[in-house]
């Protein structure tokens, strides 16, 4: 028998042991309840946290999409520079966190090891610029102007520097054909900030990065979202120290598509060029009414398609060099481009310039009277003077010219025909005391257009201004309880004198008011190219179009092409005979009016010309000079700002454009061989198989007399990177690193020692001989 | 007196001792196989868990990623070891040594409290030993308690003097528990002095203690927690972190980090896991104290709902065929010390799992068999020797 007792083995104890087995399985039940619970409930849910724990995205930043003018030329594309960059993971890898490793690459790149290690430290609350404002994760560049020389001292010695690269990398580039600059045009870039990451966010767009760059202006900035591309992404699985311990996949960029814009380059170079020159000779000239020079301190010249509105050049003074955004631009240079003294390069005064139209306006005019219901051919009178309620609106230069008809008017810039159609039309709308008023001179000004933004595909667009009774009426509400502050003073100056008038009468449309209007003065404003649109459409019997610089947009392999066709914005409210009367008019300005001694031996019979000219007066300023003209294929208006009369500042200068564009030599011959663009060009620039565009060989016809051996091969434009070596860039350009001369076929051997698959392609221009 | 299958008269001819060992009757035949191989699959799944842990953590595995691998295998290689040793002698034999255990158990806690204890994770809970090994004497206090207030608490029953615990014995019993305990409050290892008094709160349920004693106790836990609550004892940043298990927000750097991390990780293992070694959190080491207080987020996120379940259910496994023991015990004494182990596996297992859960506070406990720990390894296999020894129910002279 066992010796074992069988002792203390109670009721009490043995229910207390069944109630600590039920409880040890309730405590296990629980356990396997709460796992049920995070596992398969809500594991999704926690998958998803734990993806977004461990995973670390990288950015390729997609090259950014070319734009090009009408052949082929980039105005803007991408060069390749050696960027060197570092790897803040690998950096952090070493003891020192990197020191001694940023510290050999400021030695070998030339540089203060302090704007080195600046240069490479994440932006914080604490920490001021430079700073790296990306993902920690991203390359940081350290220098975007490394030679083959110093990169290849990186490259080769990995284990000297840990964690740097050098890389050829896309970085935009402003080639400046001809020496083009079209910088108001092509706009630039900036990098972007936290509230555009967000609003991109939430509108469910693609995603932009803290890198990336944005277009601020131009058509950078209109066609932005074509021109950006898809930023590659390799996803990194991290630890919990930032360490990266492996992918998860990635996705190669996409680089944005070309866009082909209707600008000539050889013709924006000349417009920027004139334009220039124009003022540089206004600034010579004197000014009998400041009784100083003429200050010609900004002007714009537009050259447009008549038939389809197409930008072929648009140039603004005072300019500035694109180039000057790329890569950051320094605090220094955006105070030159933005400080008053600059008077503001970064405006566009071909669309956001706006002043009083003068003269060209008389067009408007005319076509308000035909619809008011006076005869083109009657006889009005071209006194030199015209008093209203005892004010005297005088004629230019108070000259007189009898009895004309409205067609002559137009000639000889008659104000006074216009300001008694104007009073008349006034009188008949009840006057002071209007009653419904047909208001036909306000009326065909908006329906020219005038008063709003014509649409073109540039940003920020002015509207210009039609002073009508309700502007006047708002006006008058905005600013009554200063001007009749201002009255109240004792002063008898002139400005006294406004305010008083103002603000006893401002909310009214006084006679003046309408008078002023009628040949474009007064409280009106205008932009350039709402003018050349309006001057267009005379020319293409009254179509008006919206201006449009973007020609078309080419996927980055050439498959896909969007051609951006001309869009109708609406007609001239005028008949056709009205149209063929004015035309005729506008070409009597041209041979017998006040721009005829600019076009002296303009072969007309075979280049019907057009013009008008302008001279519009601004309170407290010089004149500013206008000149509106076109012929049947193009349409260009100038205007310098306190550059004098329409014909004396602008016209010599849209003379010579013309004289390019056709091919005019001096003596009034015609050879459209030497024209520039004698017909629009309709068609794209080539593709390429490959999906590079051709550039058109344009020097070719000029150059055949030198080298008739030249090979025709086309300088090829890719979508993405392109070198194109134009004798129009720096001399700087051609001792970039990474400009190699395909056709030598010498690469120099940092790109061979360069990893292949980098993420853009490079497409090596062909250097003439 | 009843008779069972193995309680016989040794009438049968002699044999041979490999016969001897493989007879029916031997000890080979009824230990409790089930509850022994069920631990050495939750040592064997810890070490390999231990090992995906760890791999990764260069900065603690000086580059050899079987490290801790190598290291584990040890521990249960000696756990193992000191289990068979605990068998072979029998825990009745051990009786007699109990008070030499108490006492060394109380040195080798007052030891800690010397320049010889180290501080691991706010914890002075460490004894250096020399030769880069540390000891926790609190994991073996854990033993020394159920067996001292085995001792204590049984002997008077056992002898058939009473037919429960006297209340100068049960008041004896909790004196004996509360110095350990006290010293380990002091380092402060908060988790153990937790598990030892649920352990003694077992003991004192198996021992047919008084139900006044078994109220009273519970009674005085919950008034001396609220006492300290009231009489802010504690900092709030030490409330926050207690209570950081259930809104992580208020401890989010520290333990709030920690449950959220092992939450996550847990969480997004589904029902199979990501797959042995293929765990983002792990790999990513974003779960602090993995191979150790938070194992259980391994298995979790790498073996899935199947996987962690399957471990939760070994341990079940475990702790039931425990219960069988401490049922089936025939003297008050194995009954204790039966439930004491039990008392003690079960809530350090439901405290482990349940903070790597986000069910409970988080506390410093290793999962019984699983963690990475030498000192815990050996003291949960000397209870498994123990309880085998109470299965083999053999007399004291034998």
């Amino acid at each position: 028998m066992s010796n074992i007792p069988e002792t203390g083995r109670t009721r009490r104890v043995a229910i207390r042991l069944v109630a600590i087995q039920i409880l040890v399985l309730s405590l296990l039940l629980t356990l396997g309840g709460r796992l049920w619970y995070l596992q398969i409930r809500n594991g999704e849910q926690y998958t998803e946290e734990a993806s977004r724990n461990h995973v670390q995205e990288v950015v390729t930043p997609a090259v950014r999409g070319a734009i090009l003018d009408a052949n082929g030329v980039p105005l803007a594309d991408n060069e390749n520079r050696l960027v060197v960059s570092a790897d803040r993971t690998e950096l952090l890898k070493q003891p020192d966190d990197g020191e001694a490793v940023l510290a050999r690459v400021a030695g070998v790149l030339g540089m203060k090891e302090k704007d080195v290690t600046d240069k490479v430290r994440l932006c914080d609350a604490q920490t001021p610029q430079p700073c790296w404002n990306g993902s920690p994760y991203q390359p940081i560049p350290i220098s975007d102007e490394a030679t083959s020389q110093q990169a290849l001292q990186i490259v080769e010695r990995p284990d000297q520097f840990p964690g740097i690269t050098a890389e050829p990398t896309a970085v935009r580039r402003y080639g400046k054909p001809k020496g083009a600059k079209t910088a108001q045009v092509l706009g630039y870039l900036s990098p972007v900030s936290d509230e555009e990451i967000a609003e991109r966010e939430a509108s469910g767009k693609p995603p932009l990065l803290r890198s990336d760059q944005i277009g601020r202006a131009g058509l950078e900035r209109t066609y932005d979202s074509e021109l950006r591309g898809t930023a590659g992404v390799t996803r990194h699985e991290v630890d919990n120290l930032g360490r990266v311990i492996g992918k998860a996949g990635s996705t190669p960029a996409k680089p944005g598509s070309t866009v082909v814009t209707s600008i000539d380059s050889r013709v924006q170079a000349l417009a920027e060029k004139e334009l220039v020159q124009a003022m540089k000779e206004a600034r010579t000239q004197f000014d009998h009414n400041t009784g100083r020079n003429y200050k010609a301190d900004s002007g714009a010249i537009v050259v447009m398609e008549a038939k389809t509105g197409r930008v072929v050049a648009m140039a603004s003074a005072p300019t500035y060099d694109p180039n000057v955004w790329v890569g950051g631009i320094d605090a220094d240079e955006y105070r030159k481009l933005t400080g008053e003294k600059s008077n503001y390069p970064l405006l566009n005064r071909a669309t956001q310039g706006q002043a009083a139209p003068g003269s060209i306006f008389k067009v408007v005019s005319t076509a308000a009277a035909v619809r008011a219901g006076y005869p083109l051919d009657g006889r009005y009178d071209c006194s030199s003077a015209f008093d209203i309620e005892g004010h005297s609106f005088k004629n230019f230069e108070s000259q007189s010219y009898g009895p004309i008809s409205l067609g002559r008017a137009l000639e000889v810039s008659c104000d006074t025909v216009f300001y008694r159609l104007a009073y008349q039309e006034w009188k008949k709308d009840g006057g002071n005391d209007p009653k419904k008023p047909k208001d036909w001179f306000f009326r065909t000004a908006k329906d020219f257009g005038l008063g709003s933004a014509t649409g073109v595909d540039l940003p920020s667009e002015a509207d210009g201004r039609i002073p009508d009774r309700k502007w006047k009426k708002d006006y008058y509400d905005l600013n009554k309880d200063a001007w009749c502050e201002q009255a109240k003073s004792k002063k008898d100056d002139y400005g006294t004198a406004i305010a008083r008038e103002n603000c006893a009468e401002g909310f009214r449309m006084r006679a003046g008011d309408t008078v002023n209007f009628s040949i474009g003065q007064g409280d009106t404003l205008v932009t350039p190219i709402q003018m050349a649109s309006i001057y267009a459409a005379i020319s293409n019997g009254g179509t008006i179009y919206e201006p449009a610089v973007g020609k078309a947009v080419i996927s980055p392999d050439g498959a896909r092409v969007k051609e951006l066709k001309p869009k109708v914005k609406g007609k001239l409210p005028i008949s056709r005979k009205t149209r063929d009367y004015m035309d005729e008019a506008l070409a009597g300005v041209a041979t017998r009016g006040t721009a005829a001694w600019r076009f002296g031996g303009w072969p007309q019979a075979k280049i019907p010309m057009h013009a008008k000219t302008g001279t519009a007066e601004v309170y407290g300023k010089q004149t500013t000079s206008w000149f509106a003209t076109y012929t049947k294929e193009y349409s260009i208006v100038m205007t310098i700002s306190q550059g004098g009369t329409g014909s004396g500042a602008s016209a010599p200068a849209v003379r010579k454009i013309y004289n390019a564009l056709y091919g005019v030599d001096g003596g009034g011959g015609v050879n459209k061989k030497n024209g520039l663009l004698p017909k629009p060009k309709t068609e794209l620039p080539k593709i390429n198989k490959d999906g590079t565009i051709q550039q058109a060989d344009l020097d070719k016809k000029r150059r055949s007399w030198r080298d008739t051996k030249t090979p025709s091969a086309p300088t090829s434009t890719p979508g993405a990177g392109t070198t194109d070596l134009d004798d129009a860039l720096p001399p700087s350009s051609s001792d970039q690193a990474l400009a190699p001369a395909g056709g030598s076929g010498a690469v120099p051997p940092v790109l061979a020692a360069l990893p292949a698959d980098r993420p853009h392609r490079v497409q090596h221009a062909r250097k003439r001989p | 007196m009843t008779s069972t299958g193995y309680s016989v008269a040794r009438y049968s001819p002699p044999r041979s001792s490999l016969g001897r060992l493989l007879a029916r009757d031997s000890w080979l035949w009824r230990m409790d196989w089930v509850m022994v191989i069920a631990a050495l699959m939750l040592s064997g799944l810890g070490t390999v868990l231990v090992w995906s842990a760890t791999r990764n953590r260069t900065e603690l595995t000086h580059g050899d990623q079987y490290y801790f691998l190598f290291r584990n295998v040890v521990n249960v290689v000696i756990g193992l070891v000191l289990a068979g040793a605990v068998m072979a002698i029998g825990h009745r034999r051990l009786r007699s040594a109990v008070p030499a255990f108490y006492i060394l158990s109380i040195l080798l806690l007052g030891a800690v409290l010397t320049p010889l204890g180290t501080t691991i994770n706010g914890a002075h809970a460490w004894l250096v030993v020399g030769g880069g090994f540390t000891i926790q004497p609190a994991e073996f206090a854990k033993i020394t308690i159920i067996l001292g207030m085995a001792v204590l608490l049984a002997t008077k029953v056992d002898t058939g003097d009473r037919e429960h615990p006297d209340h100068r014995t049960v008041l004896y019993a909790l004196a004996l528990a509360a110095l350990p305990m006290g010293v380990v409050l002091l380092m402060p290892d908060m988790g153990s002095v937790m598990v030892m008094a649920i352990v003694v709160l077992g003991v004192l349920l198996a021992s047919g203690a008084s139900n006044r004693w078994v109220v009273g106790l519970i009674g005085t836990g919950v008034a001396g927690a609220v006492l300290i609550w009231q009489l802010g004892v504690l900092d709030e940043y030490q409330i926050n972190r207690f209570a950081a298990f259930a809104n992580p927000a208020l401890d989010p750097a520290g333990v709030g980090y920690n449950t959220n991390q092992a939450r996550i990780a847990i969480g997004s293992g589904g029902l199979l896991g990501k797959g042995l070694l293929h765990g983002s959190q792990t790999t990513g080491q974003f779960v602090p104290e993995q191979q150790t207080d938070f194992i259980f987020t391994v298995a979790g996120e790498e073996l899935g709902f199947v996987g962690a379940g399957g471990l939760i259910l070994l341990i079940g496994v475990v702790l039931w065929r425990a219960c069988a023991i401490a049922r089936n015990a025939k003297d008050l004494y194995s009954t204790i010390v039966a439930a004491g182990v039990v008392s003690w596996f079960a809530f350090q297992a439901f405290e482990n799992i349940g903070m790597a859960l986000g069910i409970m506070p988080v506390a410093g406990l290793p999962l019984p068999f699983v963690s990475y720990g030498g000192t815990s390894m050996f003291a949960v296999w000397i209870a498994v020797g123990l309880l085998q020894s109470i299965r083999l129910q053999r007399p004291v002279s034998a």
